[in-house]
């Protein structure tokens, strides 16, 4: 990606900017939904007060904010190292089937204090596993990473579909899944921990994970900006030779940064599969790991971006899901949508807006020095 | 053995037919990518031309509207590709990722909003769509042993797409190496610099290939929804474009082997389909999984370098930035 002229301000690089280009995104959105007959406000009138109007919805907004939090920070960090880790998907889908192993295998015999790290231990594990394959291969043999994260997100599914259908399916049901993990193997919802302190809310599939989530945010944010080896990671990602010089080993910098993402996009799977489904099945990444590119790019790779990205798609996906459930025109796929022309505008044309803003600033900051220049020679008088 | 021979010809007339797309998008992919603009999004500009064709095919009842309009939307989708990509620099590899998610979503959107049968636009007529032509001779020959069999029932009875899709590979292979623009297209992919010294406009050339790019996915697109099939169904491309993609690198970049490379993912999935649940001698049942994934653990395979070297052009995937 190309950098921005360095004369502007921060606050308009990595404030107005990213703004402007989601009002760009969302006015295509409101038009696509113009051109089929409905009314643009309408819908995110609804939208909004399906995702924050009432309790129900704010709990699932938040259960999709913790998907995007995991695979958000999963393509933050690759970027950071300079790589493009477009196989969230299958490594969200390989951590799901490393938690759900191990819950299939352990459920009965050990506690859930036990089973909680072994379960966030076994998403890492497998995630990290998947990513570490496409990335010893760039690093060690120059195959490019993001050719091979795309072609093992197709391998993941493989693996999965012929796993669940031949071997992990429960004897004698039709579809899919895996018999449902033991009481101790499940997470506990939000609403029956708020139960617990006697607050009343209406179910929903929000669970503790959210909590894990906040906590590898503050975790990635440390380790990027806090350590040694997030140091050394930032400057692989800058400038590969540079960092050579410096003493870095860019192979062992690629292989860990995509084993990090890795183990981060396989917390999804501690999410769906342990928080929510309670059982391995099929597609339970539903796209998680591509939007995790989308609120990586809009929250500019840093946490606190990440966050407020993902309660952004949390939102969408969530008011969506309304909209489609009011607008009988309108499906789920309008999410979608809107999420490629998320990362259309705040992605690959991140900079389009660049050089109307430089204009413009330099027209104000000129302006301003204008006046300046001259208010001083006017109170003289000499015309 | 006269069942085998029949059991052989029908699996590789099927391999023709599951191959065509795969060839014509990794053509696509051949002019993009050897100008030097990655192109991941072969998938989303097939799925949004399969889309527009099915549709305009289904409002307009001519097939020859409907592959206008199939490729005039992919060679849209190619231009907002080019017009990131090489007007603003912007990262190719996420404009791609944009425009296959933007696609994947807007013709089931789309879909529903116009023709409201859960994202499938109506079933075509055959006077809508490009039916198989039977070729000269092929009533005449077909009593010939083997010879007319392979005439009438591999060679011939396919439609005008699926022959566009294997002159395409000449075709390309000739405008690459044969001509001046192909030759400049190479240039640009492996040294842009050089080819702007020479006078010659980078960005003009790259978006020269990515229209090409359209073109052919246009057409791929269209072959799908209105020739193969009567109808667009969502999400119908299926990681076909990815494939070709696959194809195309385990191709090498060039025409032939990428050809070839279609044929061999094609075959793949043929012989996967009649291998359903048939237990293989010695094996036993393989599941069709796997030998759908086969043609992607390939390619990792070869790009890991264990079979040949892939080297992709030398500048792929870095915008041209002209020195002030």
């Amino acid at each position: 990606m190309s950098a921005p002229p360095a004369e502007l301000p921060r606050w308009i690089d990595i404030g107005l900017i990213p703004v402007i280009n989601i009002c760009l995104a969302l006015l295509v959105s409101g038009l696509i939904i113009l051109a089929i007959g409905e009314n643009p406000w309408d819908a995110l009138v609804i939208m909004v007060r399906g995702a924050l109007g009432y309790g129900e919805g704010v709990g699932y907004t938040l259960y999709y904010t913790t998907n995007f939090i995991f695979t958000g920070l999963a393509v933050a960090i690759a970027f950071h190292a300079g790589l493009f880790n477009i196989g969230g998907e299958g490594q969200a889908y390989i951590g799901g089937l490393g938690v759900g192993l191990v819950m299939l295998a352990f459920d009965s015999y050990l506690p859930f204090v036990l089973l909680l790290p072994l379960g966030i231990l076994a998403g890492a594990l497998f995630g990290a596993a998947w990513a570490a394959i496409p990335a010893w291969l760039q690093a060690y043999r120059g195959s490019h990473v993001v050719i091979t994260t795309i072609m093992f997100n197709f391998i993941a599914a493989a693996v999965m579909v012929y796993l669940m259908v031949n071997v992990l399916i429960k004897p004698g049901q039709m579809s899919p899944e895996s018999r449902e993990f033991t009481e101790a193997g499940q997470l506990p919802f939000i609403h029956e921990m708020l139960a617990g302190i006697g607050i009343t809310v209406t179910p929903t599939p929000l669970n503790l994970s959210i909590v894990w989530a906040l906590i590898c945010c503050v975790g990635v944010w440390a380790f990027i900006w806090r350590t040694r080896w997030g140091y050394e990671l930032r400057a692989v990602g800058h400038n590969e030779a540079a960092a050579v010089y410096a003493g870095v080993r860019p192979r062992h910098i690629v292989v860990a940064a995509m084993c990090i993402s890795g183990a981060l996009a396989g917390f999804v799977g501690f999410n769906e599969i342990m928080g929510v489904h309670h059982r391995l099945l099929l597609n339970f990444t539903a796209g998680y790991g591509f939007t995790g590119i989308a609120v990586s790019l809009m929250g500019r790779n840093h946490p606190v971006g990440v966050v407020l990205a993902s309660l952004l798609f949390g939102v969408l996906y969530q008011g969506g899901a309304e909209l489609a459930f009011e607008v009988p025109t309108i499906t789920r796929e309008l999410v979608v949508t809107i999420q490629g022309l998320v990362i259309l505008f705040s992605g690959a044309l991140a900079y389009m807006s660049t050089p109307w803003v430089t204009r413009l600033y330099r027209l104000f900051v000129g302006w301003r020095a204008d006046t300046a220049a001259t208010a001083p020679t006017t109170t003289t008088g000499e015309a | 053995m006269e069942d085998a021979f029949i059991f052989a010809v029908l699996t590789l007339n099927a391999t023709v037919r599951v191959a065509t797309p795969l060839i014509l998008c990794s053509m696509a992919g051949l002019f993009s990518e050897r100008s030097g603009v990655i192109d991941i999004s072969l998938e989303g500009k097939m799925l949004g031309a399969a889309f527009i064709a099915a549709s305009v095919a289904a409002a307009t009842g001519s097939p020859w509207l409907a592959l206008a309009a199939g490729i005039a939307t992919a060679v849209f989708l190619a231009l907002l590709h080019g017009f990131a990509c090489i007007t603003h620099h912007g990262n190719q590899v996420v404009s791609g990722v944009a425009l296959n998610i933007l696609m994947s979503g807007l013709t089931v959107v789309l879909g529903i909003a116009w023709f409201h049968r859960g994202g499938q636009t109506p079933s075509l007529e055959s006077s809508e769509r490009f039916m198989p032509i039977s070729l000269p001779l092929a009533d005449v020959l077909a009593d010939v042993p083997v010879l007319g069999t392979l005439y009438g029932r591999l060679i011939s009875g396919h439609n005008l797409l699926v022959y566009v899709a294997f002159l395409a590979v000449p075709l390309a292979w000739w405008v690459l190496y044969r001509t001046r623009f192909g030759l400049r297209l190479r240039a640009v992919g492996e040294n842009p610099k050089a080819v702007d010294t020479a006078g010659i406009s980078v960005a003009w050339l790259r978006y020269r290939a990515v229209l090409i790019c359209g073109l052919l996915t246009g057409i791929a697109g269209t072959y799908l929804s209105i020739a193969n099939n009567a109808a667009f169904v969502r999400d119908m491309t299926a990681g076909q474009g990815y494939i070709a993609l696959a194809a195309l690198i385990f191709g090498k970049w060039r025409p032939w082997t990428a050809f070839g490379a279609c044929l061999l993912f094609g075959l793949l999935n043929a012989v996967a389909i009649r291998l359903q649940g048939v237990p293989i001698p010695g094996i036993g049942e393989v599941p069709v999984v796997f030998i759908q994934a086969l043609p992607y653990v390939l390619t990792v395979v070869l790009l890991a370098g264990f079979i040949g070297k892939a080297v992709a052009p030398k500048a792929i995937g870095e915008p041209y930035m002209k020195e002030s």
